[in-house]
């Protein structure tokens, strides 16, 4: 609501603040592509494909906050151990169980997947529905 | 510190390296290795509860060596004790209940895979009861939801696969919404433990800055966990989901794993976002609604299904709806009572799933109305069973959902704004569900017509056990003799060739008989139990 109220110079401050942040706003915009596809896509391996967008722009989101300009990779090499020397540590090892969750949700998403294409030779989540509703019924 | 502080941990540790030794077991070994975990972490969180209520404080635990802001923690008090030691004993009694369906539905090479499901399904609700940290809940979220597929697509027929499938997109948009709920909320506070995020939060709110992103941090993660749980418009995987699993799977998804949600995001409004801002931002109005529409919606859904579990299934859809119900009239009263039906709930619903096993058998393993007719006489302790759960749910005095509905309506008549709707909902509810599952119990105790018009059917392999109630003679054989439950034995009798009803297999009896026991205990001697529920939500702030 309140970016709808703002008119010309506000529209324009907006626009600027989601430029400067554009990495956060691609993540979000990849995220509700990628829940978009999961919800609404009838293809299954789309399905998986929109699972894996959704997931990588949390780990995009992640790894921009994490962030800090002008520092280095939090891995101690020449001796420096202040820490306003390098950037946050914790969304890099957030970002990477994250990686190992999906990987094994996605594994499982695809065993699935190949059980089911093995059974009714198709992809189709509706189609396969309704050639187990027909299962059901004979 | 005592030797009981250890126990959260241990536990977690137990059931899941039960589960990595599973892996090398034989079905059998696997099944006695994982009921064995059951039973050790089950008295250990009721030790935990029993030591929290007698220093009457909660505990942290430092996981590793980095002190709190940094590192990773566990926290036990009253309700985490609580709901552990519930689940523990919810968990044993399906899995015992449910043992020889397990051995038949399961292929064999497969059935220590099942266990091993079981036990990471076990950890996995331990550690969100005990966790003190988000990312690690949402971690264990993952495996909570790879465990549940695992148990529904294990019996390997194309509806289950459906089901797993269907299961996994839902499960996927929920934790999805609740990753970016805790990406967004780390990013605002700078914690990921919940005590230091608390208060962050609370310097936040005092401040008034992040009002948006904290509301949408909010709404994220009350949506994402109410679609993992199934509340009403979310609700399109349940049917199926718990449906055609097998029963022990349907009995630990519907009564335990849906519960661990609830009982994460109750842990988050609490202990993270400040039950006060919650109230504040009005999304349990939000969550109070869409209760309120479960608990009618899920039991017309229920009345109009013909299938005994899927009907169960659609049941489960109207007491989830009850217990956002609950969390949505944001009072700690309503809280409570949220809490108590989370018990009410596990228990009586296995209890359930548990005892429509037994019914169906003996009819032929056909789920309608017409074959269930007079199966309770087939298998009297599972019509019993049914009978009692049926009940408790429709809300019969002595047993526990008689409570749940008692708290409910006392919760309502302290939030003014909610009070009417809360009433209403309840009245109407209750109406609904005593439709169905009174018709459904009615069914199971009518005479044999039912019985005599499958038997009538060539080809069914159990049709023996019932063709005595058919034949007229045998019938009043029967009769005279005093006895109404020995068709099966006369069916013998009559018929050689036919196959002999199943004997009394006595662990799943027992399973029954102990969950009836739990529903009475929590219907007659609930004050303890609410008096430990509403000292463990004051243990959370």
């Amino acid at each position: 609501m309140h970016f709808i109220r703002c008119s010309g110079k506000g529209a324009y401050k907006v626009a600027a603040n989601l430029l400067y942040n554009i990495e956060e706003t691609t993540a979000i915009i990849l995220f509700g592509i990628g829940f978009t596809m999961l919800l609404l896509h009838r293809n299954l391996i789309k399905k998986i494909m929109g699972m894996n967008i959704m997931d990588t722009a949390v780990y995009l989101f992640l790894a921009s906050k994490g962030y800090i300009r002008g520092r280095m990779v939090p891995i101690v090499v020449d001796g420096i151990t202040d820490a306003s020397a390098y950037i946050n540590p914790v969304p890099s090892g957030l970002v990477l169980t994250g990686i190992v969750v999906s990987v094994s949700t996605t594994a499982l998403m695809l065993a699935l997947t190949i059980r089911l294409y093995e059974r009714y030779h198709s992809l189709d989540l509706d189609r396969i529905l309704m050639q187990v509703q027909k299962e059901e019924v004979s | 510190m005592t030797l009981v502080q250890n126990f959260p941990f241990f536990s977690i540790i137990i059931a899941m390296f039960s589960g990595i030794l599973s892996s090398v077991l034989t079905g059998k070994q696997a099944r006695n290795l994982s009921l064995a975990a059951i039973v050790v972490t089950t008295a250990m969180s009721a030790m935990v509860l029993a030591f929290c209520l007698e220093t009457g404080q909660s505990y942290t635990y430092m996981m590793g060596h980095f002190p709190a802001p940094w590192g990773n923690e566990i926290r036990a008090g009253v309700l985490e004790g609580l709901t552990a030691l519930m689940f523990g004993i919810v968990m044993f009694l399906s899995v015992a209940g449910g043992m020889r369906h397990t051995f038949q539905d399961v292929e064999h090479s497969k059935i220590n895979l099942f266990y091993i499901m079981i036990d990471l399904m076990l950890s996995s609700l331990l550690a969100l009861v005990y966790t003190n940290d988000l990312f690690t809940a949402y971690v264990f979220v993952e495996i909570n939801t790879i465990a549940g597929c695992g148990l529904i697509m294990i019996r390997q027929i194309g509806r289950s696969f459906t089901a797993a499938i269907r299961y996994m997109i839902m499960s996927q948009l929920g934790s999805g919404l609740f990753l970016i709920g805790l990406t967004l909320l780390y990013d605002v506070t700078g914690h990921l433990l919940m005590s230091p995020a608390r208060e962050a939060v609370a310097a936040i709110e005092a401040a008034g800055s992040y009002e948006i992103p904290m509301l949408v941090i909010l709404a994220v993660i009350s949506v994402g966990l109410a679609i993992k749980s199934g509340l009403y418009p979310f609700h399109s995987w349940i049917p199926y989901t718990y449906g055609y699993a097998t029963p022990t799977a349907s009995a630990v998804l519907s009564g335990l794993v849906s519960k661990g949600y609830i009982f994460l995001l109750i842990k988050i409004f609490y202990r993270v976002l400040g039950q006060e801002n919650v109230i504040a931002s009005r999304i349990v109005n939000v969550l109070f609604l869409f209760g309120l529409a479960g608990m009618i919606l899920g039991s017309v859904h229920a009345i109009l299904e013909r299938d005994l579990r899927r009907m169960i299934a659609y049941s489960s859809v109207a007491q989830i709806g009850y217990i956002y119900m609950g969390i949505g009239l944001g009072t700690q009263a309503g809280m409570v009572a949220a809490v108590f039906h989370i018990f009410t709930h596990s228990a009586t619903k296995a209890l359930l799933f548990i005892s429509a096993v037994g019914l169906y058998q003996v009819s032929g393993n056909k789920k309608d109305y017409v074959s269930l007719r007079g199966a309770a006489y087939r298998n009297p302790l599972a019509g019993l069973g049914f009978a009692v759960g049926s009940l408790s749910m429709v809300g019969f005095p002595m047993l526990s959902g008689f409570i749940s509905k008692l708290l409910f309506a006392t919760a309502a008549l302290q939030s003014p704004h909610k009070m009417m709707l809360t009433l209403m909902g309840l009245a109407v509810s209750t109406v609904l569900n005593a439709i169905y599952f009174l018709r459904m119990v009615i069914t199971l105790y009518r005479g044999g017509e039912g019985a005599g018009a499958e038997s009538g059917e060539p080809g069914v392999q159990r049709a023996g056990e019932t063709s005595g109630v058919r034949d007229p003679a045998a019938r009043r054989a029967g009769e005279t003799s005093g006895v109404r439950d020995p068709a099966g034995r006369q069916a013998g009798e009559n018929s050689g060739t036919c196959v002999q009803p199943a004997a009394p297999y006595w662990p799943a009896r027992l399973a029954v008989i102990c969950f009836i026991l739990l529903n009475l205990f929590l219907g007659l001697m609930s004050q303890p139990v609410v008096q430990a529920i509403a000292d463990g939500l004051a243990m959370f702030d």
